[in-house]
């Protein structure tokens, strides 16, 4: 649209972001907050972080997130990559239908059903319930977010490059590899990127599937919160919001400069 | 030819997620129909697979539904649903009414504003879902920093936290970002020149706006409600923590029954029942992503 924003467009985007970012802002805030009241402003202390290193239930479930959020995130990436292949270039194969069906169900179902049936699973199946459990949870819920991210990159380049190098003499899977991969490989890193996002914030599904032992930072945080507000908690989620916005900011900067090229090229 | 055959890439997805989802997803269905008993675990199983053939039959034939029966006769179970779709109801309306003129602002700035506006509002959902709605707890308790506000102020104070009010506030902010994109999505794409040619032609820019541009946006505005609407029916953090023990919702129910009750059979029918309601809903989103990759 060529018409700029007028007074109240201007006024709308203004109080949506406001309402988006002031607890966040008041969170943060308050993380350095030196009286553990919330509402009473005792001075500027950094307490909260330095009670954090020392808190060795913390940092290991920080651990196991983040195993579980790399080893889940890479399997789903790489099945995801697969399933966004069959799905853009497999044309009607058989079973299409229940496998697509599959793939985007999860995207909307709520994670309370997930978590249910696939606990359910895993007592079936006298499964010792733990890190593995949970990484294999994670990887299903993960699977269908990644498909979606390669699919829609998939989706735009064009079938006949990967045929002419398979006229030329690769075999389909040389003529992926070394064709289709490379330019797909932003929306594998961004599936792989949220992959791990949804992982790392996952309660629900994390809740039904991990057992003693493997405990993960969300449930951690979560049977925190239960017993009421700690400024504590205020420290790890500010230092969880400063990761995600440095990454995110890395990762908008890095697009920027690549935006040039890219339409160039097309 | 292509049409007949199996795809190869699909293999491994596809048997990874007949194991890990559709399989799991008969064990609910299964479950749900078998009956509680003290024990571990806490449920005895109607269907025998061992017994094979004679086992089913015996199955079908004891078939009773009784923990569905159970669910119906229960007035706690019946209010936790009409209360989860009323309050999703709710909040997709509310999410419609503020993010549609946020998506409609974005969509009219320029391009290089746009871009850092769209950033601005998908960061909050690459940030941890839990910690946002703990931040809202600092503020809507009975001492909390709104209240606070108000009375500097010299208003009323109100009492948020625990209440259904307080679960459409968490509702409203942790699903903005999924209403907003769609919408902005078809706003972005828009033609101007219709709006010119309307105008041209006499209209208004109100009842161009009505005339044309609103219904062209209804797809992004039904993608946005659905995908609000759906995971929010069950959701379960935004009512256990802002709703307290007064707001009952299905995400919660099937959560309390499954580690507070150990009735499993239970916490399954809830999860079917839920998902029954939920088919219509899902099934319609599907046609209208893969109407729009299609595209």
């Amino acid at each position: 649209m060529r018409r700029g924003p007028n007074a109240f467009n201007r006024l709308a985007i203004g109080l949506g972001l406001a309402f988006l970012y002031a607890p966040m802002v008041l969170l943060v805030a308050f993380s350095f907050n030196a009286s553990k009241l919330v509402t009473v402003w005792g001075g500027f202390s950094t307490r909260w972080y330095a009670a954090l290193a020392h808190d060795q239930l913390l940092l290991d479930s920080l651990w196991i997130t983040l195993r579980v959020g790399v080893l889940s995130a890479t399997a789903a990436t790489v099945l995801g990559t697969l399933a966004a292949v069959a799905l853009v270039r497999s044309g009607r194969f058989r079973g299409r239908a229940l496998f697509s069906g599959m793939v985007y169900a999860p995207l909307v179902l709520p994670e309370v059903i997930l978590g249910l049936s696939l606990l359910l699973l895993f007592i079936a199946f006298g499964a010792p319930r733990g890190f593995w459990t949970v990484t294999l949870a994670h990887t299903t819920l993960t699977l269908c977010y990644a498909t979606v991210v390669v699919q829609a990159r998939l989706a735009s380049v064009d079938p006949t490059l990967e045929e002419a190098a398979q006229d030329l003499g690769c075999t389909p899977v040389m003529a992926f590899v070394k064709v289709t991969l490379p330019l797909i490989a932003p929306a594998v890193a961004a599936a792989w990127m949220l992959a791990l996002t949804l992982s790392f914030d996952d309660l629900v599904i994390a809740s039904f599937t991990s057992g003693p032992g493997a405990t993960t930072l969300p449930m951690r945080l979560y049977s925190q919160i239960r017993l009421g507000v700690d400024p504590k908690i205020n420290a790890v989620s500010t230092l969880l919001l400063a990761v995600v916005t440095l990454g995110a900011m890395a990762a908008f900067a890095l697009e920027r400069r690549r935006a040039p090229n890219a339409s160039s090229s097309s | 030819m292509r049409g007949r055959r199996i795809s190869l890439a699909a293999i491994a997805p596809y048997a990874w997620l007949l194991a890990f989802f559709a399989l799991p997803f008969a064990l609910v269905v299964k479950l749900s129909l078998s009956d509680t008993v003290l024990a571990i675990p806490p449920y005895a199983p109607r269907l025998d697979w061992s017994k094979g053939l004679p086992g089913l039959a015996a199955f079908v034939r004891a078939l009773d539904f009784e923990t569905y029966a159970r669910l119906a006769s229960d007035s706690l179970y019946l209010s936790a649903y009409l209360s989860s779709l009323r309050l999703a109801a709710i909040a997709t309306v509310l999410l419609a009414l503020i993010g549609y003129p946020m998506a409609y602002g974005i969509a009219r700035c320029s391009p290089d504003t746009r871009r850092i506006l769209v950033a601005a509002v998908i960061l909050p959902f690459w940030t941890s879902f839990l910690i946002r709605i703990y931040a809202w707890i600092a503020i809507l308790k009975p001492a909390g920093l709104l209240n606070v506000a108000l009375a500097a102020l010299h208003l009323p104070t109100v009492s948020l936290l625990n209440s259904e009010t307080g679960v459409l506030v968490g509702l409203v902010y942790a699903y903005l970002p999924f209403m907003v994109l769609p919408l902005y999505a078809v706003l972005e794409r828009q033609d101007e020149s219709l709006l010119e040619a309307a105008e041209d032609l006499g209209s208004t820019p109100l009842a161009a706006f009505w005339r044309v541009t609103f219904p062209l946006s209804l797809p992004g505005l039904g993608a946005g409600a659905l995908l609000c609407f759906i995971p929010m029916v069950g959701e379960f953090v935004i009512p256990d923590l802002l709703g307290g023990s007064e707001t009952l919702m299905l995400g919660k129910t099937i959560w309390t029954e499954f580690f507070s009750n150990r009735d499993w059979p239970a916490a399954s029918a809830v999860a079917i029942v839920l998902l029954a309601t939920l088919i219509g809903p899902i099934a319609l989103y599907q046609r209208q992503q893969s109407k729009m990759l299609g595209r």
